[in-house]
């Protein structure tokens, strides 16, 4: 869904007025102003590191700055993802980070349990359990919200308290390490050069976004968020809904941890996913999807969790000072949500408009 | 008649229920608050954020039980506002003796202040607080991160004695604002800076955690092509650093040098696997040494204000020898 936006702005500027209006489409699409704030970041890391854009084949694999925030976004976009469907629903997931930190610690218990730590089926069957567990515990955060009728943020509010001390309980409040070559494959594998989470972030977020575009879901999605009243009364099945994206949510998240452990080769029951919870939420609303649920873009919460980890990374590759980093951080995504607020937009080319300068020929190019 | 004799009676038993349940809490009190036969102690820990700390907690955990001290164990999960909770909550259960690691240095002041008007001992277990105050903690026990600091520089300067070329160094911060993070960084950079050589290109927080080791050592390797030396506050932030130098085409221990705080035992493997070229010891195990103050502080006798934990430093063959015996 970013295609026609990045295509659409690397188009020369022409004066032509087709041009011009297609520039006003660009401009006005709800993705630019964090494509562009995406862009900025990456071109800004060449002035500190001159090889930034430079990828190059290392033993066989990818490897450059532009590949590490890839990886680096794995977790926040797969979490990000179930996040946004659900919001669209006019929910909200707190759990994820704790359902992160409980996929790695069973996946990691179970291998580090096992008679051979490599053998693939041992693995495979550790990571179907970790992954049936994070589909349970999906089920009880849907079935508090949908059935139970709680509201979301408490219902979910619950898990992740709960879930942390669990995922604690799991590994002994220790650090449990494996060293076992086929799990390391998931976080920190190469297939054909390309970093194996990378593909199973790109498979999910595609299959999820083929599978509400290209059916009546998503639309179903955004009547339950945008008026759960009329989406009733025009008879669409709101429970079973909201409980599948719970579902989602909590399977999304298992993945991603089982990404973080395997990238590291140990499980962290404390730090796993600790406050992923509120990145995924800035990544949805960067994305510009509404809190209010409803309207929702996929694509956009992809952008939101890349922008994210560049920036972490900027952080390191420019060396601002760790005591100033959360400030840095937090001075960027204000000027990130103030650029996409319609009214704020208004007001400063209300101003723009009040200076004697001809800027606003400027301001439009 | 009977019916006045009846509430009487009532009246009665419930003044004696009163009284005897008054008894029972004297009682209970004085064995709580009087220290004569167990005394009670609130230990609110850091986190289990690295293997150095869950041996540090199982240490005390173990070493209360063996000393006859009734330990109440909280975590804190890295967040100061979370410690803060669990002393005022100590406070209130009028324990006998608190005892903490503080997550960051500052900020302590309140609640401490709170502990000495309940007239509650603390002791400070690992990490020390800023304050001008010391009269709000009985002693601090637990190692110094200076001297650790100062021993890993030593160690380099030794290493790269009689050369001239210029010495890259990046280091990997602890947590912003903890007294490991500040003092151990303090400690080496006192030491190298003698030698203009020296240089610290890139200093970052990894949080003492092996996930942030890796990703900043990733993007670190990167930004600065020439490292020579790396220098991480913890071992797990090291071993995450060096899954990022392996990545990157480099041997850990020859193309870059790797000095370490802690000795946990992931470290010493990649220690005598020659991966990591040198161990500043961090002792977690000062449990003992802590039920031992605890026990004369509760009894009103006067301990040092400092107490330091024994510590040594280890190379590859040391740690080879070490490794067997290495509990955590």
């Amino acid at each position: 869904m970013t295609q026609p936006t990045v295509s659409e702005r690397s188009a020369p500027p022409d004066q032509t007025p087709e041009k011009r209006g297609m520039m006003r489409t660009v401009l006005r699409h709800r993705l630019f102003w964090p494509a562009a704030v995406l862009v900025l970041l990456l071109v800004g890391n060449v002035f500190f590191t001159p090889s930034f854009f430079s990828i190059r084949l290392q033993d066989g694999h990818l490897y450059g700055s532009l590949i590490d925030i890839l990886r680096a976004s794995t977790p926040l976009i797969l979490v990000g993802l179930g996040m946004t469907l659900v919001i669209a629903t006019g929910g909200i997931d707190l759990s994820v980070g704790s359902v992160m930190a409980i996929a790695g610690a069973v996946a990691c218990l179970r291998i580090s349990d096992l008679p051979d730590p490599n053998s693939v089926g041992g693995v495979l069957a550790a990571v179907g359990f970790a992954l049936l567990l994070a589909l349970v515990l999906g089920l009880w955060n849907g079935l508090l919200v949908a059935v139970g009728g709680i509201q979301p943020i408490i219902a979910t509010l619950i898990l992740m308290v709960a879930g942390r001390g669990l995922a604690q309980l799991i590994t002994d409040g220790q650090i449990i390490n494996v060293r076992s070559d086929p799990y390391r494959v998931i976080g920190a594998g190469y297939v054909l050069t390309v970093p194996v989470s990378v593909i199973i972030a790109g498979l999910f977020v595609a299959a999820a976004a083929l599978l509400v575009r290209r059916s009546a879901l998503g639309l179903l999605l955004e009547s339950v968020g945008g008026s759960p009243a009329a989406s009733r009364l025009a008879g669409i099945q709101a429970r079973t809904l909201i409980l599948t994206v719970y579902v989602f949510a909590a399977l999304c998240a298992g993945i991603a941890g089982l990404i973080f452990s395997s990238n590291v080769s140990s499980a962290d029951g404390n730090n796993t996913g600790n406050l992923i919870e509120l990145d995924a939420i800035l990544a949805v609303v960067i994305g510009g999807t509404a809190l209010t649920g409803g309207r929702f873009s996929i694509a956009g919460t992809v952008l939101g969790a890349v922008i994210i980890n560049t920036l972490n990374i900027t952080v390191y590759t420019v060396g601002i000072p760790s005591n100033v980093t959360l400030l840095f951080k937090a001075v960027v995504v204000v000027v990130l949500c103030l650029l996409q607020s319609p009214s704020f937009r208004a007001w400063a080319s209300g101003v723009k408009r009040l200076l004697p300068t001809p800027s606003r020929a400027g301001g439009a190019a | 008649m009977l019916k006045r004799l009846s509430v009487a009676l009532v009246a009665g038993a419930l003044a004696f229920g009163v009284a005897a349940c008054g008894g029972e809490e004297a009682g209970g009190g004085s064995t709580g608050g009087g220290g004569d036969d167990k005394i009670t102690m609130g230990f609110a820990q850091v986190g289990a954020e690295s293997g150095w700390r869950t041996a540090n907690t199982k240490s005390i955990q173990e070493s209360a039980a063996s000393a006859g001290i009734e330990l109440k164990f909280s975590d804190a999960q890295q967040k100061q506002e979370n410690q803060i909770k669990a002393i005022r909550s100590y406070i209130a259960q009028k324990v006998d003796v608190i005892a903490f690691s503080p997550v960051v240095e500052t900020g302590w002041d309140t609640v401490l202040k709170e502990a000495k008007d309940a007239n509650i001992p603390v002791i400070l277990t690992d990490r020390a607080v800023d304050s001008q105050d010391t009269s709000l903690y009985k002693t601090f026990i637990g190692s110094d991160f200076v001297l650790e600091g100062k021993k890993a520089g030593e160690w380099l300067v030794k290493e790269y004695e009689g050369k001239t070329e210029p010495v890259n160094i990046v280091q990997l911060e602890g947590t912003t604002g903890s007294a490991p993070a500040n003092d151990r960084k303090s400690g080496f950079t006192d030491v190298i800076k003698a030698d203009p050589k020296f240089k610290i290109i890139a200093s970052q927080t990894g949080e003492f955690t092996r996930a942030k080791g890796k990703e900043v050592m990733e993007a670190l390797i990167k930004a600065n092509p020439d490292i020579d030396v790396l220098y991480a506050h913890n071992d797990d932030m090291g071993l995450g650093a060096i899954e990022a130098i392996e990545a990157a085409g480099k041997k850990p221990g020859t193309d870059i040098k790797i000095i370490t705080v802690d000795a946990v035992k992931d470290g010493m493997t990649a220690l005598a696997a020659g991966k990591i070229n040198f161990i500043v010891e961090c002792s977690p195990l000062l449990g003992p040494q802590l039920m031992d103050l605890a026990k004369k502080v509760v009894k009103g006798e006067q301990v040092e204000q400092r107490v330091l934990t024994e510590e040594t430093t280890f190379t590859p063959e040391q740690a080879k020898a070490a490794l067997p015996e290495r509990k955590y």
